[in-house]
This record gives C-alpha cells, structure tokens and sequence, in this order.
C-alpha cells in the first residue's frame, strides 16, 4: 500500500530545500492591485502561519500559492518550477488547498466528498480503486470522521464539517497542504481540534503546511513560523518570538498589547490593551 | 458607474450616496418626461413640439393633428407610462424577494395563465380585440400566480425561491402545452393570438388604460409598503425575523403587488418580458439595494424604458410599426449582456 | 474533542473496515469503479421500458401488429408488408423520439449541474429558441427574400441546426471571461432566449396565416413523417458526443464544488467548461433539428432522474434514458389515446409538468440541483 497518507521520509527532509516560492509577485482582482512586489519562500517541512489584519491580502496570497490566481507579475513556484506553466493536475497531486467557504452540493455524503479528493489519482478507468478506498477509509479515520461516512455533508455541525473538508484535502495525498482560515465559525474547542490535526499532519507525516489564520495566539502556537502582512505587503517573516512584538503589533494590528509568554506551550501570547489611534 | 458601486457607504460617505440617488431620481423623471413628448410627437406622422402643446392645452382644438395627439399619442403614451412603470416595479419586487436574477414576473405563471385565458377567449368565445382580452388575460394572470404559489408553498419546506420558480417552471410549461394543443388545431385562433403574444400598445384605447388603473394603484402603494421589508429580507430570513420582521407578511404583500402589477400590465399590452429583468439590475447599480430607492427609481426607469421602445418600434419600420415587446428585446438584451459581463458578481 | 488514534496500516488481509461510501466497488485488473445500485437500476429499468414502449409505438396504427411481432421483425425475422410497415414507416419515428428525448435529457442534465440551477437548460438559455428562429424563418419568409429564399432552401433541419449553433456559439463567446461561470452563462442565455422568443413571435406576426401555423406545429416540436434520413445526422452526432459525455461525467462532479475546489483537485477549469458547455450545446442543437424544440425534456427529466436515482447531481445516463422514454411515450399516447393527434411537444409537457409539479409538493428533498 503505496500512498496511504504518505509520510515523508525523515531522512528525506531537508529543511533547506525549498518548496513553494512566490518571486515579485503582483497579484490584483480587475484592476485593484492587491499584493505587490511579494516574495515569500517555503521550505520543505515547515508550519507557516500567515497573519495580518483584515483585507491586508493574505487569504489572496494563498490563492496565488495555490495556483486559484494567476499573478498579473513575477511567478509562483513550485519545486523550482513555475506553477503557472505546470498542468495542473501534476500540481493537485503535490499541493492540497482548503478554500476559505467551500461549498459541497446538496445530499453529497461525507465518504462521497472525501472521495472526490482521489480525483488526481485517478482516470476514466480507474475510478475507484482499493488505494482510493484505503486512503479515504485512513482519511475518514484521521479526522475522525468514519463513523459519519454515510452522512450528508449539509446535515453535519461546523467542527464537522470543517474536518470533512481537511479530510478531502488529506484524501488527496499531497504532502504540501494550504489552508485559509479553517476555524472559521468554530468554537475554541473545535478551533484547538483543527489545528491539533493540522498540527499532526505536520509533525508525524511530515507535511509542509501553510495555513491563513486570523487568531494570533494560535498561530503562535502551532506554527513554527510566521509571515505577518499589511496592506498587500510582506512585514516580518521569522518564528513566532521574533515576530510577536509589541512593536510590530501597533505597526501592523494598530494595537497596543502586551506580549507575555503562554504558559502552556511557551509560545508568545499577545494580551491587548486597546486599539490605537 | 456600476463598478464603483458596491462599496457599502460607511459614515462619511454617506453623502455622496444620497447625492448620487437624488440625482438618478432627477435624471430618471426628465428621461421620462422626454420619453412621454417623444411618445406624443413621434409617429408615422411626426408632430411638432408647438402642436403637441396645443392641443393639450386647448380641448377644443380641432385640427388634424390635435384629434391624433388627443385621441391616439396621449392614450398610448399613458398606457406606455403606467405599464412599463408596473413592469419595472414588480421585477425589482421579484429579484428583492427571489434574491435571484432569474426573478422575472413571467416565471411566477404571470404570462402562462394569461396566455391561456386570451386563447380560450378568442377560440372559445370569439373575442378578438385587445379590450375584449383584458379581463380574461387578467383573470388568467391571477390565477396562475395563485396556483404556483399554491404549489410551491405546499412541499415540505414551504415557498422558498427555488420551490416558488421550479413550481412557476412547470406550471407554466403545464398550461402552454394547453395553449399550444389549442393553437395547433385552430389557425383562426393562432391568427389573433400571435398578434396579442408579442406584447404592443398600438390598439389599446383611452378605455384600457381606465380599466386596468385601479389595480395598478393597488399594486404601487404595496409594492412602496413592502419596501422597507425587503432592505430587511436582503440580509436573509433569519436575521429579517430577528429584526421583528414578519416574514410571511411581507412575502404575502409582495407577492400580491407583483401579482396586480404584472397581471394588469399582461392584461393591457400582452407579455412584455425584459423590462422587469432589466430594469432592476440597471437602477441597482445607481441606487444601491436600498428598495426604499430602488423601487420607485425602477417604476420610472421602467416607464422611461417602455416608452423610448415603443418610440423607437413607430420609427424603424414606418410606415408600419415594430411591437414594442420586439423593440425590448432587442435593445434590452445587449444591454443586459454587458451589465452581466461588466460585474465580476452580480450580487443582489 | 479527542483524536483518533493513528492510522492503521491497512494490509490486504486487514481487518474489515466500515464501508467508506456506500455502493459496491468493482475492480478488474486496474479498471475500477463504485457501482451502486439505484444509479444502474433506474436507467435497466428505464431502458427496459422504452424497449416495450418503443415495441408497443411500433405496433400501433391503421395496421395494427402485436408487440412479439414488432420484437421479432426488429430482431430480422420479420417479413413481408410488416417488415415494411415496422421497419421503414414507424420505426424512424420512434427511433427519432429516443435519440431526441436522450440527447435533450443528457443535454439538460449537463446544462443544470454545470449552472448549479434547475432552471437552466437549452429552453430556458435560449438554445432552442435560436432553432426555432432559424425554422421560422426559413418557413416563413422563403418565399419573400432572397436571404429567406436562401434560407429556405437549406431545408429546415439544418436551418434550425444553423440556428441553435449560432446561438450556442453566442452563448458561449459572451459568456467566456477567462472561464465560464455558470451564473453568468444563466443571465447570457436569458437574454438570448428573450431575443430569440420576439423575434419568433414577430416572424409569426408577418407571416402568412398557413405559415404560421405550420411554422407554430414546428416550435411546438413533432415526431409527424419521420425518416431514416432525418435519424442519420443525429444518430451520429449521439454516438459522437454521449460516450464524450459521459467520460467528463467525473470532471462534472468537481465542477459543482466550485471553481476553487475544482481546481485545487487538478481539474483544468477552462477547458473542462468548454467541453461541458460545447458538448451540451451540440446534443440539444441536433435534437433540435430532428424534431423541433420538444420542451421541457431537458427541463424536467434531469431533476426526475436525480430524484430516482439519488445522488448530488442529476446523472447523465440516467437523464437520458428517461428522457427518450418520456418522448416515446407522449409520442405513443398523442397517437392512441387521444381523440386528436397532438404534436407530442404538447404531451412531453402535460405528462412532464405535473410529474415534476408531485415530486415538489411530496419530495423531501429541498428543490436544488
């Protein structure tokens, strides 16, 4: 059994090696320039959180990581290839990525929605093979989600649902995962229980993760590193320590916050005082 | 212009706004005034500005061209007025309350249920003026809005906007297959029926226009009541009904005003489709989706609309005339292509 | 909320896991494939019945045979006068009816999961409005103008062919922004099909009264005096686009999660609309010529088709198989039961409409695609 929810090989890993690159990027919707001039580096095996204020371009960012936006300058690179001029299909094989609302139709079942992340492995002929069926089955059971197979997607809770979603991407089998803002609408709890999983992913089956966060504390948390924007551009880029300062929080939030450490994980913990200006 | 349109207007810049909509109203009621002289003074025989005044102000003028103003121009231009002003309206009222932009009146069973009257008049019964039509078109027209509503209100979840225009779909499909089975063994029947089908205002007589008024006003003062109602429907049931708002009330007064307005429109002109679709759209992205603006803004650019159609309908093919259903669709269609490509969504 | 614990290996001798979906999977060699049974069941069961239906049609007339005698010639052991009668007089016209009723089904079905609306469809995008211009006019004003003239003498087949491609090519060039949205394709094909609908009511009104009226039996879609050389173009165009069809059945089902999601599971947005889209538009436009716009078909037969068979969207085969039934069978029921034979437009409509009108009223599944 080849590709069941590949872990990649410790050895294999090589925190150097660079996965997902964005070079000079412009990005823009019609004529509203919304990135410009970005460029940000992946490596292999690495949590990056993306964060920054509403509206400062992160969730299009990931877009364009994702290959959904075609930058109107510079180029996205995946493994040293432009992403661009890649066929997408090779690319869904490599890269999973979670839209910020993704929409499911009507009476589709979990297992049926899981199962639709085995599109790039699969052809007219091979539809439905035992691979398929092991890694949707492993899929279902990593998110916790097997017992809730024959459900329709529309009659789950948001926790729910959000983990049938990262299920599919799990399905797909790449080992580079973007995600925009998957605890949307979830309760802390649940919130804690995505990234937990996110977290895993990471961890124990070596996935190179990039994932939109608004929450400050939990990016601070899971990732190892984070990117923090502001009005399409990048501002700081290191691990959550370096980047978490009291400084870059009124330069960026227009906050005034402490920043204390969390006593649980020793991660920075950001504690607002009030808004600035 | 549209593409600016749809930054929602916060704190300062509510001005700007205000202004903008003061001035489409402004613009809208010279276009509508200018289409009305247009209406009078243009025909197979042009008619100048000073004679049309004339013989509006001076009952008693007898000259050729006062009796054509007075007795043809004026009818047709108010039938044209109170028509494409009743189209207008009830599309907005449609799309506000389908939040679709499938919403046209025609899809409720408006045009079915009148078709199928006016054919069973004139097959049945011998009726072959546009006078004769009205009542039976604007009892057809009731009757098959009340039947789709019947029916989309029945299945489990209640009228929703899907049920409502799947309902509207089939029931119209339903009674046009009566009208065709009809129309394909009668040939005297589809002789008057294909001239009633395209919607026009030629041959409508100062009469029509008093017998469909009353329903017509009905229908303006609760499509203007249902207007605050819908600003709170735009944000979704859930949040209108937390707001105190009763859902079915307004559906229910919204849907009678769509019903009176196009069935009294249908039952004077015949079909005219486009306006109701058109319409709103095009006055959304002056107004904004504040039905409070959006509304009467639509009734005029409506009535504006017809008008300039029927205008131009008398102008192209002289010496006969192009029905003003024809016109609209011709022109209406472009028109709503590029408004479609122009939106990245068209969100209402 | 606790976590599962990891992952299992799961060897071929493993234990037994719960079943991941539901259906049953078939595997040979490296084909594979999730079968389930409601999706097969209801279009054997469909087919079965078009067989029967198709055999009973064929049976039926001034010269009635029995329908183990159709069965028979039709399997070449028929002879004489009724091999005559069932091969060369009536079978064309049923044959005719089920490529017409399986082409606007699959077409329809296509149109509504691309769309994600179970309004769209050829009727309501204006696609065979567009034939019925290209037919009326080439009715109506051949005998006029010398553009009527030429367009009358292009036949009315292909005068509505010309007609329903036009405007699919209409459809699809105004519509294409880089991609086809299918909001977008809805709003574009409503106003082609007002545009198509005036300009057939204005051929209508400056036509000659016995024009009209024929020009009217025409818009209103009949299976009347049929031939094989009416059935070749459209047998063709089916074997070419069906099996096309049904091969981008797997992209279809990406395409209703969105264009992100699509995308990010590999599916080549822009060609996949294209293909989806063009193969809708050449089904419809061939069904069209044959027999005219038999409405409704391809309105109602997908959404009873998702209701029988279950699913997310509206399947292709099934759709199909259905629609040819629902055409053959009005076409049967215009000609036996009813005291005066009606184009069976008029019928695919009455049985159609109501049918759809029960489901609304008793299903209890919300009204989407």
């Amino acid at each position: 059994m080849t590709e069941l929810l590949p872990r990649a090989r410790p050895d294999a890993i090589s925190e150097e090696r660079v996965r997902l690159a964005a070079e000079h990027v412009r990005l823009a919707y019609d004529e509203q320039v919304v990135v410009d001039d970005l460029d940000l580096e992946l490596t292999e095996g690495s949590f990056t959180a993306i964060v920054g204020p509403n509206g400062c371009g992160k969730s299009t960012l990931l877009k364009a990581l994702g290959r959904l936006l075609r930058p109107t300058s510079g180029q996205v690179l995946l493994d040293g290839r432009a992403i661009a001029r890649t066929p997408t299909r090779e690319v869904a094989k490599v890269l999973g990525l979670l839209p910020q609302t993704p929409v499911a139709p009507e009476g589709l079942t979990v297992g049926d929605l899981v199962a639709r992340g085995r599109h790039p492995h699969q052809n007219w002929l091979r539809q439905w093979s035992r691979d398929d069926e092991a890694v949707v089955a492993e899929a279902l059971s990593w998110t916790s989600m097997s017992e809730l197979a024959d459900r329709p997607v529309d009659a789950l809770s948001g926790g729910q649902r959000q983990r049938a979603w990262i299920s599919m991407a799990l399905a797909q089998g790449t080992d580079l995962l973007l995600l925009d803002e998957p605890t949307t609408y979830l309760d802390l709890s649940h919130q804690i229980d995505v990234l937990d999983l996110v977290g895993r992913l990471h961890a124990e089956r070596g996935r190179t993760v990039v994932v939109v966060l608004h929450d400050l504390n939990l990016a601070a948390r899971y990732a190892q590193r984070l990117v923090a924007m502001k009005d399409g551009a990048l501002v700081a880029s290191g691990t959550p320590a370096e980047v978490l300062t009291e400084q870059l929080l009124a330069d960026v939030f227009e906050l005034e916050a402490r920043v204390i450490t969390d006593p649980v994980a020793g991660s920075p913990m950001v504690v607002p005082v009030r808004r600035l200006r | 212009m549209a593409t600016t349109v749809d930054v929602p207007a916060r704190g300062a810049a509510r001005s700007p706004v205000r202004a903008r909509r003061l001035g489409t109203l402004a613009l809208l009621l010279v276009l509508v005034a200018a289409a009305a002289l247009a209406s009078i003074a243009v025909g197979t025989r042009s008619i100048g500005v000073g004679d049309v005044w004339a013989a509006l102000v001076d009952s008693s003028l007898g000259t050729e061209e006062a009796v054509i103003v007075r007795q043809l121009r004026v009818p047709r231009t108010v039938l044209g007025l109170m028509v494409g002003a009743a189209l207008g309206l009830a599309g907005a009222l449609m799309q506000g309350h389908t939040r679709n932009p499938l919403g046209d009146p025609g899809l409720l069973g408006v045009t079915a249920g009148a078709s199928l009257a006016v054919v069973l008049a004139i097959s049945a019964l011998g009726i072959t003026t546009p006078s004769g039509y009205v009542w039976f078109a604007f009892a057809g027209a009731l009757t098959g809005t009340v039947l789709v509503y019947a029916i989309g209100s029945a299945g489990p979840g209640g009228a929703t906007p899907v049920t409502l225009a799947l309902a509207g779909a089939a029931l119209s499909a339903l009674l046009y297959a009566l009208v065709r089975a009809i129309l394909v063994s009668d040939q005297q029947t589809l002789d008057s029926f294909r001239f009633w089908v395209v919607g026009s205002l030629a041959g409508r007589d100062a009469g029509i226009a008093w017998q469909v008024a009353p329903f017509l006003a009905v229908g303006v003062l609760l499509a203007l009541l249902n207007a605050p109602a819908l600003n709170l429907l735009g944000l979704g049931e859930d949040v209108a009904r937390g707001l105190g708002q009763r859902i079915w009330l307004a559906r229910a007064v919204g849907l009678a005003a769509v019903t009176l307005l196009c069935g009294a429109a249908t039952a004077a002109c015949g079909p005219i489709a486009f306006v109701g679709l058109v319409v709103p759209h095009a006055v959304r992205a002056l107004t904004g989706p504040d039905h409070r603006w959006l509304l009467p803004c639509s009734a005029l650019a409506g009535a504006a609309l017809l008008l300039v159609a029927d205008v131009v309908g008398r102008v192209v093919a002289r010496p006969g005339e192009l029905q003003v259903g024809i016109v609209l669709a011709l022109i209406g269609a472009p028109f709503f292509i590029a408004l479609v490509r122009r939106r990245r969504t068209a969100g209402l | 909320m606790s976590v599962a614990a990891p992952a299992r290996p799961a060897g071929p001798g493993g234990a037994p896991r719960p079943p991941v979906r539901r259906g049953r999977a078939v595997r040979i060699g490296p084909v594979s494939a999730l079968l389930r049974w409601r999706q097969l069941a209801v279009p054997a069961a469909g087919f079965a019945a078009l067989v029967l239906v198709a055999a009973l049609s064929m049976g039926r007339g001034d010269f009635p045979i029995g329908v183990g005698e159709v069965l028979r010639t039709l399997a070449g052991l028929g002879e004489g006068p009724q091999e005559f009668i069932v091969l060369e007089l009536r079978a064309p016209r049923v044959v005719v009816g089920a490529l017409v009723g399986l082409a606007l089904g699959v077409s329809g079905a296509l149109f509504q999961t691309f769309a994600r609306n179970p309004l769209a469809s050829p009727d309501t995008l204006g696609i065979t409005t567009g034939a019925s211009v290209g037919a009326v006019a080439a009715i109506v004003l051949s005998g006029s103008t010398s553009a009527g003239a030429l367009l009358g003498g292009l036949g009315i087949p292909l005068a509505a062919l010309l007609g329903a491609l036009a405007t699919g090519a209409l459809l699809f060039g105004l519509t294409w922004r880089a991609g086809v949205d299918g909001y977008r394709l809805v709003l574009v094909g409503i106003a082609l099909w007002s545009v198509g609908t005036a300009l057939t009511d204005w051929l209508l009104t400056n036509a000659e009264i016995y024009d009209a009226a024929s020009a009217y039996v025409w818009i209103t879609g009949s299976l009347n005096a049929r031939t094989w050389s009416d059935a070749l173009p459209l047998t063709v165009a089916v074997v070419v686009l069906l099996p096309l069809a049904l091969a981008a059945s797997r992209v279809l089902t990406l395409l209703q999660f969105g264009d992100d999601t699509a995308r990010g599971l590999g599916v080549r947005l822009a060609g996949a609309q294209t293909a989806v889209v063009l193969l809708a538009v050449g089904l419809v436009a061939f069904a069209v010529s044959a027999a005219g716009p038999i409405t409704f078909v391809a309105l109602v037969v997908p959404q009873i088709a998702v209701r029988l068979a279950g699913g997310a969207r509206p399947p292709l085969l099934a759709s199909g198989v259905l629609g040819a039934l629902l055409v053959v069978g009005a076409d049967l029921v215009t000609r036996t039961l009813l005291p005066q034979a009606l184009p069976v437009g008029i019928l695919t409509a009455a049985i159609g409409a109501p049918y759809l009108l029960w489901l609304l009223v008793r299903g209890r599944r919300r009204s989407t695609v």
